[in-house]
């Protein structure tokens, strides 16, 4: 059977389904899942660890906002206190953040979208899993036998001087670290090599861009953190001068190092984010993406410009002359983050555009990132920096960018999937008031903290004067909203694992890259047969068919269009 | 409301505000206009074209060379002078006017320390009003950063070397300054205050600043100043309470546990060795995190001693 047959003809595709084996079900046992190569339950099973750091990296956010409700703290100590935002920061940072995207919706879309079997190194991206886990058991062991009290950053030379747990943490962040440059890796590698016949770079799904731009990334930016890390651990454990200055050490050298990793792993973050909302953007509105290849190339010119830009993070440290070039270059960001939030909504120009969970996820991204690109002007231009520096614009500022964005586009892409990974679907109601509740207590939550900021609070404080409670309150009050929006989506997605009305249509969103020509959810190897060819972004052979309320690829131009 | 100055600001008291504050609402400007923008367009058309029965996409251009360069151009134009407006305002406040007044300050965890040219010497940091004034700045532990908002100044202080910043503020007057730096427990609690006072008030203040012990009625009002003063007090209650050291309270005299082993008393020479040499003889039970207090003079010692023995007698 070919598979231009197979995917026309919906009887077929219905004949495949009734043998009913796919990646999740054609074998069993704990076994099966520990030790498989298959990227798709990888992918799985990185949802289920992420989904637990998210949830521990909430806890603390609340406990934190709640403690903020007064002045004067409420229960927690100082010291409790540092510990809860640090371990807040490094969860969520390393744990769920940074691995997010690529190691969810790139693991379980990218072998798809290319139509090959798995990802280049299979084995490589099960050892990448259990790095993941591993990293992760150094961060709750820490917790559990003394905690960290030196915020996600461990500036120097604070954390060569406190007694709390710094080195498990570090450890574990390092562990983290090869995780995610394995996974980068692996991604650069297949998208090289693993491109059907006819996909050229210029093919290629814009989610594959963004994979590919935070790959490169993930392989060049991180081993400087690992090294610097190691600096750390060994100027604690062996008293060697590096960073500490009554040992010989400079203590801002630590910053630049931490720094030339950190900033681009911002872009780690949110350049997945970009490819996923192009995805949701043009399948959402049955319309080729708009100024493709400016939205392609704005991904590399982010991931090339991250590498220049750390110095910004350091304003109120450097040099005038360090200060002029850091603030210059970390404008260039800009133009290209600018570009892309044009041509998004370019591509809903005259489009068709259905306001069902995932769109409204994209939508959210385009008002919130607007909101985090926006403010970023603010603390890139160097006098009113200087101001805001350290000041709860800052976490306003990254929390829009981080979570605004980034979460907001992993939601948006675990609502779009969702069907495809698990076969089954999700109340589209209760998805909607989640994404509306996630949205408003997101904006209550960070809005506030913007004046807060300008105001002068600064951030990492326990303890602040009474003129700042009004505003701390309505960001706790945010808080609890977008904690409860969280909860709902966990609540409705659990039960549609459970007992949720099962999805057997290929392509329920008419989406035309490849991953929605194959059964739902898809076979082990993927594709039956060999995988279709089609080109992306072009919507005119995906056909509404009423019968089975799904898309197929038709070639007939008779067929009604919807 | 949002354009309005009180609104995001606390009132601008040093010379260098109104161009910061000016750049602050420029930029606020372009970007209220640039989200207003995006907003209603994406509106609109999720609006116009959103998914109704028989109404299908409509083919529209996949890209447009024009339309893609001016909104590459248009945005990069106004980076450019916000880039440029930035940098030279910034610079203003870098650089240092030749004839400032001088403190020097010293930042620990978790107080300020502001020392005066004739050797005065105080938590919070008073100034002339009118005058340019200089902070030459150090941290004796970790990185702290000093930041007063009223001033639009912030500035890492760093061990081992020395950072500079100057303001001039013309309104007497009392602000806020804060620590902005994470520096571990008592962060939010490194506070200080502003005192901007006119310049025969600040001559007077700063002679009496420096003679602390002549200054003060008796020996143990000295102690008493003192202990405030020289920061003793975020660390070492008088109440009983255990904070980060032990309290004072009916302490003196009495035999303690010191880490490593070993047992002391608390003298005259324990409490003299505990501020020149504070990680020589640590209670048990607790960090030894206490800053040295080498240059502190003789008769400033021997106040604390007198102030620590009427806490003994619980005066």
């Amino acid at each position: 059977m070919s598979s231009e047959a197979h995917v026309a003809d919906g009887s077929a595709v219905h004949a495949e389904h009734e043998t009913g084996e796919n990646y999740l079900n054609c074998s069993h046992g704990l076994r099966s899942w520990l030790l498989t190569l298959d990227h798709k339950r990888i992918a799985v099973m990185y949802l289920a660890g992420l989904a637990g750091a998210l949830f521990l990296g909430g806890i603390m956010a609340l406990v934190v906002r709640l403690e903020l409700w007064t002045g004067d703290g409420l229960v927690l100590s100082d010291d409790l206190y540092n510990h809860a935002f640090t371990l807040h920061g490094a969860i969520m940072t390393f744990l769920f953040i940074i691995p997010g995207i690529p190691a969810v919706f790139g693991n379980f879309a990218l072998p798809l979208m290319l139509g090959a079997k798995d990802v280049a190194f299979p084995r490589l991206n099960l050892l990448s899993w259990y790095l993941w886990i591993t990293g992760a058991v150094f961060a709750i062991v820490s917790m559990v036998v003394g905690a960290v009290d030196t915020g996600w950053t461990f500036y120097t030379p604070y954390s060569t001087q406190t007694s709390t747990q710094v080195i498990n943490m570090t450890m574990g962040v390092f562990i983290l670290g090869f995780s995610s440059i394995f996974t980068g890796l692996n991604f650069v590698v297949t998208i090289h090599k693993l491109r059907p016949a006819g996909m050229t770079w210029w093919r290629m799904p814009l989610m594959l861009w963004g994979l590919y731009a935070t790959a490169i990334i993930q392989v060049l930016a991180t081993p400087v953190l690992g090294i610097t890390l190691l600096l750390l651990v060994a100027e604690r454990a062996l008293g060697v001068g590096i960073f500490d200055p009554s040992l010989g050490g400079d203590p801002l050298l630590y910053q630049h190092f931490f720094w030339f990793y950190s900033h681009p792993a911002v872009y780690i973050m949110i350049l997945p984010a970009m490819g996923v909302i192009s995805e949701l953007i043009s399948v959402h509105s049955r319309k080729t993406i708009f100024g493709y290849h400016a939205i392609a190339l704005s991904s590399v010119a982010i991931a090339a410009f991250s590498f220049i830009v750390w110095g910004h993070h350091m304003f109120t440290a450097m040099s005038p002359m360090g200060n002029m070039i850091f603030s210059a270059l970390t404008f260039s960001v800009s133009i290209p983050s600018a570009v892309k939030t044009f041509n998004w909504l370019a591509t809903l120009y005259r489009g068709h555009i259905r306001l069902n969970a995932p769109m409204l996820y994209a939508l959210a991204f385009i008002f919130l990132f607007g909101i985090g690109g926006l403010t970023g002007l603010f603390l890139g231009a160097l006098a009113t920096d200087i101001h805001l520096h350290d000041t709860y614009f800052v976490v306003a500022h990254f929390h829009f960018v981080m979570v605004g964005s980034t979460l907001i586009a992993f939601l948006g892409a675990l609502h779009y999937w969702w069907p495809k990974m698990f076969g089954k679907a999700y109340d589209e109601t209760l998805a909607k008031i989640a994404c509306i509740l996630v949205f408003i207590g997101f904006n209550v939550t960070f809005l506030p903290q913007f004046v807060l900021g300008t105001r002068g609070m600064p951030r990492r404080y326990h303890n602040f004067l009474p003129e700042f409670q009004g505003l701390h309150q309505a960001s706790t009050v945010g808080a609890f909203i977008l904690a409860i929006g969280l909860f709902l989506i966990l609540v409705y997605l659990w039960k549609s694992l459970v007992s949720g009305k099962k999805v057997t249509v290929d392509n329920p969103w008419g989406g035309s890259s490849l991953e929605w020509l194959t059964t739902t959810p898809p076979p082990h190897y993927n594709f039956v047969g060999e995988p279709p060819e089609h080109d992306v972004y072009d919507y005119h052979d995906i056909r509404y068919d009423a019968a089975i309320d799904g898309y197929v690829l038709s070639k007939n131009e008779g067929d009604a269009a919807r | 409301m949002f354009f309005a100055q009180g609104f995001w600001f606390p009132d601008g008291a040093s010379t260098n505000t109104g161009d910061h504050d000016w750049l602050f609402h420029f930029i606020l400007a372009i970007s209220a206009i640039f989200f207003a923008l995006i907003i209603a367009v994406g509106t609109a058309f999720v609006l116009k074209y959103r998914r109704r029965p028989g109404v299908s996409a409509e083919k529209s251009p996949t890209h447009n060379g024009t339309l893609e360069i001016v909104w590459s151009v248009i945005p990069s134009i106004l980076i450019v002078f916000i880039f440029y407006y930035g940098f030279t305002t910034y610079l203003a406040s870098r650089t240092m006017p030749p004839e400032a007044f001088e403190v020097q300050v010293t930042a620990k965890k978790w107080s300020w320390e502001f020392n005066y040219p004739n050797s005065a010497q105080d938590p919070d940091l008073y100034v002339p009003a009118g005058k340019a004034i200089r902070l030459v700045m150090t941290s004796e532990d970790v990185i702290h950063s000093l930041s007063i908002p009223a001033f639009r100044l912030k500035q890492d202080v760093v061990p081992g070397r020395y950072t500079d910043s100057w303001f001039q503020c013309d309104e007497p007057g009392t602000y806020n300054l804060f620590c902005t730096e994470y520096c571990g427990t008592l962060h939010s609690k490194m506070l200080a205050k502003v005192h901007v006072l006119p310049q025969a008030e600040f001559d007077d203040w700063v002679e009496k600043a420096a003679d602390i012990v002549g200054n003060a009625p008796s020996l143990l009002a000295a102690g008493e100043i003192l202990y405030h003063k020289r920061g003793c007090a975020q660390c070492h209650s008088i109440t009983g309470e255990t904070l980060t050291g032990p309290s004072f309270l009916g302490s003196f005299g009495t035999e303690r546990a010191i880490s490593g082993g070993g047992r002391v008393t608390m003298d005259e020479n324990y409490v003299r060795e505990s501020l020149v040499n504070p990680q020589a003889k640590v209670v048990a039970g607790f960090q030894p995190v206490m800053p040295t207090f080498k240059g502190m003079k003789d008769d400033e010692i021997t106040a604390i001693i007198t102030y620590l023995k009427s806490l003994a007698k619980g005066e």
